[in-house]
């Protein structure tokens, strides 16, 4: 293989004047962890509420749950973030459309939006497979000792729910960190959009996506570690996780 | 809102995007999901073999490849391809790989990864007599397998395995950063030929939604009708 490897460029200033080619791989692995966190929160909340809906009883919630998570689980994530940050300035009025353009950061806006809705159908898919999986004398035993809708669901039903979903929670959670990379097309210099850029800049192709690749698998390997002992920590006694 | 839109510019492109862009992202899925359906089941064999090292390496392959977003991996293998090529051939420098090619081997080599689990979880779906049967018969392992066990592996499996595929055929749009002609690829072309980029990705987004929809009802109606009754 005639490539002349050269391990030192981590430690050579970057073109860009912000410290070593390290510093900038490492300035776009917390850009990933930024978006990744700020797109979780969105994909829970409206993850869990879709979730609940389409687990109610009532006929309008649950046909808008469904048509919630056809919509964003059908069209490519690629797609969704061109229609987030090319499509949508330019069909609102105006004077918001500008606003939007001007935004300071707008892909970093931009991709956590559309990747927290995109990755919403995913948790309320796996949320609504969580409270169907319990028991239905659940939600009679809460009805029975006279507890409201909202209060069935708050004591207990997701409580429960989401305890048994924790481990594909994980892999969804994985996923979210992993899908920021999608964001590299509307310009977000997270990490392997800074592992490309050294490379234009270093010609060191192979030693700039290796260090990607391990800062990748090393925030994996954190991520999972820290779900087990969570799972460890909220099991239930009684179940095969419990203790 | 939709007051200075052009549609016209969509049926212009029309033939482009479908005979260039959509023949390429098919072909891409097609054949991506043939090959990862073929080297995910060789890694879930390695896995279930029972030998120790065998099942580590294709353990320690697909938790690799999970752990990576698709977006790096298309990167690694569009640099290495030529190298590897070169290593292969003898040639005394990096060959050049086509775009199809090289995303072709990305696709398969990452798709392996997840289609290797649906197929682990397939084979050990079945229940340990029939294996115990095939063998009490005379059958070999490898007549087993291809007799007995993989057979029904993958019919409890197929339901999963087109979702997979579905969310593969909308994986590909990702070769636009390596700025090919697949679907979206072509239709951003054009949108950014004729400054039109509203339209073009309202379009491609209708596309890409419609032909997901009407893959997944599939699914869902074929779910219904090959289920084992137990």
């Amino acid at each position: 293989m005639n490539y002349n490897w050269n391990w030192g460029i981590f430690f050579q200033p970057n073109p860009m004047g912000t410290g070593t080619y390290l510093d900038m791989l490492l300035s776009g692995l917390v850009l990933t962890l930024k978006t990744a966190a700020l797109a979780w929160v969105i994909a829970l909340i409206t993850g869990s509420l879709v979730g609940v809906m389409r687990t109610l009883p009532s006929k309008g919630a649950n046909w808008f749950g469904f048509a919630y998570v056809e919509f964003f689980r059908n069209m490519p994530l690629l797609v969704q973030l061109f229609l987030w940050f090319f499509v949508l300035p330019e069909l609102l009025p105006k004077t918001a459309g500008t606003w939007l353009k001007q935004l300071p950061n707008a892909p970093f806006w931009t991709a956590a939006i559309g990747i927290g809705f995109f990755m919403s159908a995913r948790v309320a898919v796996q949320l609504q497979a969580g409270i169907g999986s319990l028991p239905r004398g659940q939600k009679m035993a809460a009805t029975a000792l006279g507890l409201t809708t909202v209060q069935a669901y708050r004591y207990v039903l997701l409580p429960m729910a989401f305890r048994i979903i924790l481990p594909p929670l994980t892999s969804e959670f994985l996923n979210t960190i992993k899908n920021t990379a999608v964001a590299i097309t509307i310009g977000l210099l997270e990490l392997t959009g800074q592992a490309r850029s050294m490379q234009e800049f270093s010609f060191q192709v192979f030693e700039a996506f290796t260090a990607a690749t391990i800062l990748y698998l090393l925030v994996n390997a954190v991520v999972v570690t820290a779900m087990r002992f969570l799972e460890r920590w909220v099991a239930i006694p009684g179940y095969i996780t419990g203790k | 809102m939709f007051a200075n839109l052009d549609f016209d510019v969509i049926r212009r492109a029309l033939p482009y995007l479908f005979y260039e862009g959509m023949t390429f992202t098919l072909t891409l899925t097609a054949l991506a999901a043939l090959g990862g359906l073929v080297f995910g089941t060789a890694l879930a064999l390695m896995r279930l073999s029972g030998y120790k090292i065998l099942g580590r390496i294709a353990g320690v392959y697909v938790d690799f490849m999970r752990s990576l977003p698709l977006v790096l991996v298309i990167f690694w293998f569009y640099f290495l391809v030529p190298y590897i090529g070169q290593w292969v051939t003898g040639a005394s420098r990096p060959i050049s790989v086509g775009a199809f090619a090289s995303s072709l081997i990305t696709f398969i080599m990452f798709e392996a990864a997840y289609f290797s689990e649906i197929m682990r979880a397939g084979i050990q779906s079945i229940s340990r007599g029939q294996p115990a049967a095939a063998s009490a018969l005379g059958l070999t392992y490898a007549q087993t397998m291809r007799y007995v066990v993989l057979p029904q592996a993958f019919r409890n499996m197929l339901p999963v395995l087109i979702t997979q595929t579905i969310v593969l055929f909308q994986d590909t749009s990702l070769v636009y950063v390596l700025s090919i002609t697949d679907f979206l690829g072509a239709a951003s072309k054009v949108a950014q030929r004729d400054g039109r980029l509203v339209e073009m990705y309202l379009f491609a987004a209708v596309v890409y939604f419609t032909i997901s929809c009407i893959a997944s009802f599939g699914v869902r109606r074929l779910q219904a009708r090959i289920a084992i009754i137990r």
